[in-house]
Parts: C-alpha cells; sequence; structure tokens
C-alpha cells in the first residue's frame, strides 16, 4: 500500500471575526475549517468539493500553511508541519505547490511569463540543469504553450493559457504534491476540457499527488481517486470515487448529487431529484449537532443535538451521520 | 401562428479603440408562450448583448443596433428594436422583464426589499402606498420566502445569494409579463441552491404562461430547462433546434465538441481522456474568414476547396426543425464523426 504524503489529523482554522455591534468581549469567530481529518497518498488525486464557504479554500491554504492552524496536525511527507515557522517551512516549499482559480490575478501583469516562472527557481537557489532559460522554455512545452512566447505578458495570453502559466509555475520545482484550488471554474467549457487532460497528463507522467479542489463535481468525478465531501467546515463522507459517485450514503453527498444539473435530458427527465430546503447557514453560527440537519430531511432529535462522528463504514470509505443512507 | 417573440437578423455592434466589436451577427431566435429557449455559448459569445438589445438596455449612444425583435402583443406587433425609449419603458417591466446573474446589483442597499418590489409595481399601476406593499408580500409568498410579510421589511443584505435571486424574480413578475429573460440567474448560487431556483422559474412558468429565455453556459442547465436551444459562437448562432435534437443528434461541430468535450456524472467517464476542442475562440474585432469555428474544427479538412477558410456558412435547415451554420450536411457530420472516433480508437 502506498504510503501517504500528507496526512491531516483534526485539524482546525478558526479566524477571528469582525468585532460587530455585539456587546463584551466575546467577537463572533468563523470555524471555517473545524477538525477534518483526511490523507492523500504518494501519487493519489483527491477531490474536495462542497458548497461555497464550506472551508474547502481554507482547508488547501492552511495545508499549505498559508494560515497558522488553529490546532491539528500537518504531516508532511512524515514530518508535522503544522507548527513549523516560515523560514523552517522553506525546505518543505518546494516539494508542495499550489494553482489558483483565478488565473489572472495570480500572475505578476508587469512580469514576462519567463520571470514569472524564473522567480520559482530563484527564490529557493535553485539553477537547473541546462540552465534556467532552458528550463523556463521546457516548462512551457510541458504545459502546452509556445516557448517562444517567454517574453511575452500574461495579458497576452488567453484565461486557459494563463492558467497553463500557473501550472508551468507549480512544475517548476518538480512538487510531490499539488493543491489546485478550483483551476477550471474561470475558464470556458470548451477550455476546461485541455486544462483537465493537462492536469490528468502531468498526474500520471509525474507521480504527483493532488489535492483538487471543485465545486464541480462532474470535474472532480473525472479526476480524482478519491473524494472528500465538506459542509460548513466538516467531512460529512470521504469514499473512493467511483462509490462515492455511486452509493453516496450521507445525506448531504446524495443531495449535492442530486442537484447537479445533467447535460443529458432524458437522464434529466428521468430521475428524481432532492430538493434541499433553505440556504447554507452562516459558518460563524452553525447549526448544534449535525452541521447539515436544518436542511436534511432525515434529520431527527439526535441530529439536533449530537455531531455525529466520522466512523469508516467500509474500506477507505467513512462518513458522519447518524442515520445514513 | 407567430410566437410571442421573434428576433430578426439582430446585429449590434460596438466602436471602440482597438475597433469595431462585432458582438452580435445576423441573430434571430423567436419564443412562445409557456416555451422556454436556452440561449447557450461561451463568455463573450454575444449571449447577453443580443438580449439587452431585445431590452432596449444598450447605450443608445454608443452602440449599433440593427434588425428586429418583435412582440406580439393583443394590441398588434411591436418591434422592439425601432421602438421609442418611452415605449419601451412602458413595456419593461409589464410585457417583458430580465434577471440577472448578480442580485445585489440591481437591488439598492438603502431601501427594503419590500419597497423595492412595490416600486416595481407602482411603475405600472395606480394603487396605494399600503397596496404596493400587500403586493410585494404576495410576490415574496409566491417566490418561496418564508415568513413574507415579516421579510419584506428586510434589507438585500439581510438575504442569502439564493434568496436575493427570488426577491429579484419577485420584482420581475410583479405584473405577470409574458416575457421573462433570465441571464445565468443561477451562475454565482451553490448547485443545491441553483436547482431550487431553476425549479421556481419552471414552476411560475407554468403558472403564468410565460416565455422564457434563459441564458447560460452550462449544458447542464440547459439540458433541464429547456424546450428549444439556441448555440452561438463568437456573435453568431451556429445550431438551433429543439432539445433532444441538440443533444442527441446535432448538426454543428461545436455543439458536438461541446458536448464531448464535458466530464460527465452519469456515465463512468474515469479513465478516459476528455476530447477537448483545441484552440481558443476568436477576437470579435478580428474574425477569422469563412467560418468562425474554421480554425478549432476538426471537420474543417473534410470540406472540399478551401470553403471553410474562404466562405461564411449559412444558417441553413440541416434536419427538420434543426438549423446549423456550417458547410457540411447532416449525414456528412455523422458519417465523419464515426470515421473521427474510429480513429481514436485505433490510436
Ligand atoms: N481570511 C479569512 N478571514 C476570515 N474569514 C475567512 C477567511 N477566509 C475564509 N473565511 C471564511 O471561512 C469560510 C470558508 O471559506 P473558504 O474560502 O474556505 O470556502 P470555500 O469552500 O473555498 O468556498 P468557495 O467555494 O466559495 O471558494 C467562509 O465563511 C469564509 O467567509
Ligand atoms: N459596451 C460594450 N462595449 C464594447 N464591447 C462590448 C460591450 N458590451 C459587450 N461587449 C463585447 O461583446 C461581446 C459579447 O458580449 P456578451 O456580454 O453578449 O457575451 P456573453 O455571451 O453574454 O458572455 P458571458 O458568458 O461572459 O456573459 C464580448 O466580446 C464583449 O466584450
Ligand atoms: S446526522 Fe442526521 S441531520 Fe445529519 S445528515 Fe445524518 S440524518 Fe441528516
Ligand atoms: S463550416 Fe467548416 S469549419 Fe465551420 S463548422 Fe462547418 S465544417 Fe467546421
Ligand atoms: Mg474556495
Ligand atoms: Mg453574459
Amino acid at each position: 500500500m502506498a504510503e501517504n504524503i500528507l496526512e491531516v489529523n483534526n485539524l482546525k482554522m478558526h479566524f477571528e471575526g469582525k468585532r460587530g455591534f455585539s456587546f463584551g468581549s466575546e467577537t463572533p469567530v468563523v470555524k471555517a475549517v473545524d477538525g477534518v481529518t483526511f490523507n492523500v497518498k504518494v501519487g493519489e488525486s483527491v477531490g474536495l468539493v462542497g458548497e461555497s464557504g464550506c472551508g474547502k479554500t481554507t482547508v488547501g491554504r492552511t495545508v499549505m500553511k498559508l494560515y497558522e492552524p488553529t490546532s491539528g496536525e500537518i504531516i508532511f511527507q512524515g514530518q508535522d508541519i503544522s507548527k513549523l515557522k516560515p523560514r523552517a517551512m522553506k525546505k518543505y516549499r518546494s516539494s508542495m505547490q499550489m494553482i489558483f482559480q483565478d488565473p489572472f490575478s495570480s500572475l505578476n501583469p508587469r512580469h514576462t511569463v519567463g520571470s514569472i516562472i524564473e522567480s520559482s527557481f530563484v527564490i529557493h537557489g535553485i539553477t537547473p540543469e541546462g540552465g534556467v532559460k532552458e528550463a523556463v522554455r521546457g516548462l512551457l512545452a510541458k504545459v502546452g504553450l509556445n516557448p517562444e512566447h517567454i517574453n511575452r505578458f500574461p495579458h497576452e495570453f488567453s484565461g486557459g493559457q494563463r492558467q497553463r502559466i500557473g501550472i508551468a509555475r507549480a512544475l517548476a520545482l518538480n512538487p510531490k504534491f499539488i493543491v489546485a484550488d478550483e483551476p477550471v471554474s474561470a475558464l470556458d467549457v470548451s477550455i476546461q476540457a485541455q486544462i483537465v487532460n493537462l492536469l490528468d497528463d502531468l498526474q500520471k507522467e509525474f507521480g504527483i499527488a493532488f489535492l483538487f479542489i471543485a465545486h464541480d463535481l462532474s470535474v472532480v468525478q473525472h479526476i480524482s481517486d478519491r473524494v472528500i465531501v465538506m459542509y460548513l467546515g466538516k467531512i460529512m463522507e470521504m469514499a473512493p470515487t467511483f462509490d462515492l459517485f455511486l452509493k453516496p450514503r450521507h445525506p448531504y453527498t446524495k443531495a449535492l448529487l442530486s442537484a447537479v444539473p445533467v447535460p443529458d435530458p432524458k437522464i434529466g427527465r428521468a430521475r428524481e431529484k432532492i430538493l434541499l430546503q433553505g440556504d447554507l447557514p452562516s459558518p460563524a453560527n452553525p447549526p448544534k449537532g449535525c452541521v447539515f440537519n436544518t436542511r436534511c430531511w432525515k434529520a431527527q432529535d439526535l441530529c439536533r443535538t449530537t455531531v455525529p462522528e466520522v466512523l469508516e463504514i467500509a474500506p477507505s470509505h467513512s462518513l458522519a451521520c447518524h442515520f445514513p443512507e | 401562428m407567430s410566437k410571442f417573440l421573434e428576433v430578426e437578423n439582430l446585429n449590434v455592434s460596438f466602436p471602440t479603440e482597438d475597433g469595431l466589436v462585432q458582438a452580435t451577427n445576423e441573430v434571430s431566435y423567436s419564443v412562445g408562450l409557456g416555451e422556454t429557449l436556452a440561449i447557450v455559448g461561451e463568455s463573450g459569445s454575444g449571449k447577453s448583448v443580443s438580449n439587452l438589445a431585445v431590452m432596449g438596455l444598450h447605450n443608445a449612444g454608443s452602440t449599433n443596433i440593427s434588425g428586429h425583435a418583435w412582440l406580439d402583443l393583443p394590441s398588434g406587433r411591436v418591434d422592439l428594436i425601432s421602438a421609442k425609449p418611452e415605449e419601451l419603458r412602458a413595456l419593461r417591466g409589464k410585457e417583458m422583464a430580465m434577471i440577472f446573474q448578480d442580485p445585489m446589483s440591481a437591488l439598492h442597499p438603502f431601501f427594503t426589499v419590500g419597497k423595492q418590489i412595490a416600486e416595481a409595481w407602482h411603475l405600472h399601476n395606480t394603487g396605494s402606498k399600503r397596496a404596493g406593499l400587500a403586493r410585494a408580500v404576495e410576490m415574496l409568498d409566491l417566490v418561496g420566502i418564508p415568513d413574507a410579510s415579516k421579510r419584506v421589511n428586510d434589507f438585500p443584505h439581510q438575504f442569502s445569494g439564493g434568496m436575493r435571486q427570488r426577491v429579484m424574480i419577485a420584482m420581475s413578475l410583479i405584473n405577470n409579463p409574458s416575457l421573462l429573460i433570465a441571464d445565468e440567474p443561477t451562475t454565482a448560487l451553490d448547485v443545491t441552491v441553483q436547482s431550487q431556483i431553476l425549479q421556481l422559474i419552471k414552476d411560475l412558468q407554468k403558472e403564468f404562461n410565460m416565455a422564457v429565455i434563459m441564458i447560460t453556459h452550462d449544458l447542464g442547465v440547459v439540458a433541464e430547462v429547456a424546450d428549444r436551444v439556441c448555440v452561438m459562437y463568437a456573435g453568431k448562432i451556429v445550431e438551433t433546434g429543439g432539445i433532444d435534437d441538440i443533444f442527441y443528434q446535432s448538426v454543428h461541430p461545436y455543439t458536438r465538441g461541446l458536448l464531448a468535450s464535458l466530464p460527465r456524472l452519469e456515465q463512468s467517464s474515469l479513465g478516459h481522456r476528455l476530447l477537448a476542442i483545441p484552440g481558443t475562440p476568436p477576437s470579435l474585432i478580428n474574425l477569422p474568414n469563412g467560418c468562425s469555428f474554421a480554425p478549432r474544427c476538426a471537420f474543417a479538412e473534410h470540406v472540399g476547396s478551401g470553403l471553410c477558410t474562404s466562405t461564411t456558412p449559412k444558417l441553413e435547415l440541416k434536419r427538420e426543425d434543426q438549423w446549423a451554420r456550417c458547410h457540411l450536411g447532416a449525414s456528412d457530420v455523422s458519417r465523419i464523426s464515426q470515421l473521427q472516433i474510429g480513429a481514436t480508437i485505433n490510436g
């Protein structure tokens, strides 16, 4: 069995809220990530899905140590990095990289593509074999860009091409693990498939492990070996992709899957939809007990008082629900 | 019988510093009462621009518009493109209404939602303030806001994204318009909320027998709501037809390409490569000669004598009730597809 590249234990990331109109010294705290435990194996692609504000990006950024976690462990390549200071983090930085949703704002508009990618080497004081320029050209080719365009600026590229630049930058130091935060959400439909294929190829070719964050379940299904479903800062269900999509056990997973519009009218007409009532509660004020209980059609008294534990119900399949499907 | 809205040869262009942006080009579509037309296409393909023209919402000074958009009113047909601003004002909200992706930008932050919804009613009705507010409560209730008589006094920021979209729907439908244009109404919403809003629009359409135009880039949403579909690419309609025709026997290579490129939930696409369309959409200032899709089209090489790169195809009837802007016929397209699938499988 492959070993873990990443192990996350009971990770919490709470943000101090703004001091509002409330009296006293209490400030509302947003429990963006509230006790999540999961692992990513070497070379594995794990999808992280859930609705807006459930904490996906925060998980990704905390794992990358872009935030100081409130509590919990982040074990990367066998070493707990959760409490490491930035300087001590430096030697891990090259092995873990992040790709962002917005290829526009994550690239410095005043730097050429070449210098954007070069900076990865410079920051880490690494001189690649054959020189930096050659390495950058090689990276551009690898992500399907024309190496001749090395001196162009980000605005001279389309959205999909800019996302390729972001990917090239992330690949520069041969990372073993990449957090990809909604890497195709901002792209046009006809371009999404190009980028999904590229990530797919890179993962296979270089054995890079991915934490693939997305709200589009069909993309996640395509690219992930395993999927984690989050709701309001907590993990609801976690399973191999095939099992999760074929036989979801958590009511929320079931509702989420059923809400995805399928691009096939006959299937759409035939299937029964679960229409959830109401909206997502605020993560500053999550419901007591099971956080999903305000929208769950199976909720009973127990759900409103007692938080369900995450339990393994089958090999690699765990979920948090008192009354699973 | 004429349809409730008939758009005919609509051209919208914007003069800019870089040149003339031909945002829509000879666009024609129609929608009947009780019917849903989906307009689908990538960013910048001209979906919003065409419908803003129908609503008369473009800045007259900086926009060139030609063509017609006939509204079939009991009092007679009106061309919205040549109508005077005051005529349009009288029709907007009363006969036709539009909702947008971002409801917050359409709502005023300093007034209660009740006041704003009532305002939309007062524009076309004479009645007391109290009557307006009562109507607002009725509408909020209709669109599924719990506790409507209390929430009517809340401000927009006190509502979630999905509830704000409900408020917008309440406001746009308060005068019982016969046409609702919904421009990406669920794009900013989560999937579980999206399916609530789509269901709401469907229910209201049925109840009031409205014509609905649903603008979206999501083929899943199209499949879920549409009776008919227009596929747009680079400012032109490249294919139009009934929902099943578009999804199961599309003729245009772009439509086929889009459908093939989607990762799908239902079938296990695990381990398969997606069939991506290569390249990117062209600039609207400098469209390629001939077919706008030619630089990305895998079918072009099967068309003789460089026709695709020299001659712009017209929107032609390819099959019963199905039009496509392509030099190939329906049978050519399916034959070539078979060849291509064969080639992919054989390596
Ligand atoms: N730096 C921060 N300070 C305070 N609150 C934050 C911060 N970052 C995120 N949050 C809050 O934490 C919660 C989780 O946010 P996060 O961005 O992780 O969600 P997400 O799942 O990535 O959502 P989306 O799909 O919209 O990207 C939200 O309520 C958000 O407002
Ligand atoms: N006022 C304007 N001035 C100049 N160009 C404009 C103007 N409004 C729109 N355009 C251009 O017209 C084209 C069509 O725009 P439109 O808004 O209709 O696209 P769309 O299909 O609705 O795309 P999206 O999915 O991004 O909303 C785009 O290239 C856009 O940049
Ligand atoms: S614990 Fe209860 S409320 Fe939560 S998902 Fe399970 S049944 Fe629903
Ligand atoms: S006209 Fe030619 S280039 Fe255009 S879609 Fe048809 S085959 Fe492709
Ligand atoms: Mg996020
Ligand atoms: Mg638009």
